[in-house]
Order: C-alpha cells, then sequence, then structure tokens
C-alpha cells in the first residue's frame, strides 16, 4: 500500500517531486520539439 | 586509431539505430520508474529521516546522472576533437542540457532534503559546491557553443572546455572522501556493502536506471535533431548557392 503521508515533511517532499516533474517535461518538450522542428525543416529543404 | 563505435561514424546507421531505439529506451524508463515509485512509496519511513527519505528516490538518481551524464559529454567531445567525428559533436552538443537539467535537479532535491534533515538549504562544503561547479560547466559549455557563429571554432572550444571540466568529476566524486563534509560519504556503492537497508535500496537502483533509460531515450532524440538541424542547414546552403 502507498505511503502518502508526509506530514510535517510536506513542504519539502511535495515540491521536491513537483520540481522533477517540471523538470522532465521541459526536457522531454523541448527535446521533441527541436527533433520535430528540423526534421520537418529538413525533409521540406530535400524536396524543393 | 581507436575504432569509435560505427553508430558515431555512420549517421546513417545511427539514424536507423536511434528510431527504434530511442521510443524504447522511453518505455524502459517509464516502466522502471513506476516500478520504483512504487517500491519507494510502499517502503516504510526511515525511522531518522521520516518521510523525506522519498527525496532520496530522485535525489540520488539525478546526482549520479549530472556525473554519468558528463562523462558521456567529455568522451563525445573528445572524440569530435581528436577524430573530427561530425555526430560525435552532436552527441556532446545533445547531453550538455540533459546533463544542466539533472544537475539543477540534484541541488534542488538535495536542498530541499537538506533543509529539514541538516537545518540548513546549503552549505558550501566540498561536495555540494564540486556539483554547483559542475552545474556552472554545463551552463558555461551551452553559452560557449550559442555565443560563436562559426560552428567548427565553437565545437573546438566547447569540446576543450568539456575536456577541461572533466577534472571535476574525481574531485565530485572523492570529496566527500578527500574533506570533512556534512554531505555523507558513499552509501549506496562502499566497500561493505550498501548502507541502504533492502526497502530503501532497490527503488534507489530502480530509478537509476530509471533516470538512464531517460536519459538515453532524450540523448538520442536530441542527436536525431541536431542531424536534422545540420542537414537543413548544408540544404538551405546548397540552395542559396544554387
Amino acid at each position: 500500500m502507498l505511503h502518502l503521508e508526509t506530514g510535517k515533511y510536506a513542504f519539502f517532499v511535495w515540491p521536491a517531486y513537483g520540481l522533477t516533474a517540471l523538470v522532465f517535461a521541459v526536457l522531454i518538450a523541448t527535446s521533441l520539439g527541436h527533433a520535430r522542428r528540423w526534421r520537418k525543416r529538413a525533409e521540406a529543404l530535400a524536396r524543393k | 586509431m581507436i575504432p569509435a563505435p560505427a553508430f558515431l561514424t555512420n549517421p546513417e546507421r545511427f539514424m536507423a539505430f536511434s528510431r527504434w531505439a530511442a521510443p524504447l529506451f522511453g518505455v524502459l524508463a517509464v516502466a522502471l520508474g513506476l516500478a520504483g515509485l512504487w517500491l519507494g512509496w510502499t517502503a516504510p519511513e526511515d525511522y531518522q529521516q521520516g518521510a523525506t527519505v522519498r527525496i532520496m528516490f530522485i535525489h540520488i538518481p539525478a546526482a549520479w546522472l549530472s556525473e554519468f551524464v558528463y562523462a558521456c559529454l567529455a568522451v563525445a567531445s573528445f572524440l569530435a576533437l581528436i577524430f573530427r567525428h561530425a555526430l560525435a559533436d552532436a552527441a556532446a552538443q545533445a547531453a550538455a542540457p540533459l546533463g544542466a537539467g539533472f544537475t539543477l535537479l540534484a541541488l534542488a532535491t538535495g536542498s530541499l532534503w537538506g533543509r529539514p534533515m541538516w537545518g540548513t538549504w546549503w552549505v558550501w562544503d566540498a561536495r555540494l559546491t564540486s556539483v554547483l561547479a559542475l552545474f556552472l560547466i554545463y551552463i558555461a559549455y551551452i553559452a560557449l557553443r550559442a555565443s560563436l557563429d562559426d560552428e567548427t571554432k565553437a565545437a573546438r572550444a566547447a569540446a576543450i572546455l568539456a575536456l577541461v571540466g572533466a577534472v571535476n568529476l574525481p574531485i565530485i566524486h572523492y570529496s566527500v572522501t578527500w574533506w570533512n563534509t556534512l554531505h555523507q560519504g558513499a552509501s549506496v556503492f562502499r566497500a561493505g556493502g550498501s548502507a541502504l537497508a533492502p526497502v530503501f535500496y532497490w527503488p534507489v537502483i530502480l530509478m537509476v536506471l530509471a533516470y538512464m533509460a531517460a536519459f538515453g531515450s532524450l540523448w538520442l532524440v536530441r542527436i536525431r535533431g541536431e542531424v536534422w538541424r545540420r542537414r537543413a542547414e548544408a540544404a538551405a546552403l546548397r540552395a542559396a548557392r544554387a
């Protein structure tokens, strides 16, 4: 069973997980966005 | 001449490999991460740290990856500098933002653990300071590449910076041995066995593997993006000359 109760340490535990999720979200979004943008650009230029 | 891995010398082979490897590593990262989080959050609280022990399941992997990614960046920089491999240079460039992200997480989650356990958000001890230096080296690497218009010069200067910065890796690793630090010494892998109880050891190991798989996936995606960017810019240049 999950022990989600963090008591008096909630102020430290949840921000740590929240920040981790945020940084991963940024890394995933920027990585996929960069790759997609340049793939489309390269493919468009190759068709010309 | 040292033979480099085939995918580092042949962009076509790399693109074919990474097309299936990137999503595979991504799925692996999610599966390992869910397993690690499940074990970590079903484990009892630590008798000394209380619920803050849950921070260790995301802090230790981030700290390990901050060094591991830099080692990858340094090796790729060495290959790019010595053998002039364009793909190795792209690999180094792609690793830097990921390493900076992991290092930021190591510093921030460590601080969030340190405040309730040590009574302070930050202390200038050797481990924390050397990891902060690592973060600044990542930022300097990214800034250096962005600041020079000539990509060849930027790649060369950044590779030299990356190799010089690699000196910091053993300093980080041995900082808790060489100096008296508030940061505890090695606890997961050490002579005489892990200091962690199995209920904490396995979630940490699974989360480290999850972070490594996530890095593998994002690294491949970023290198692919960099290959496409270089192809697009080469095509644009050809079109402009025609």
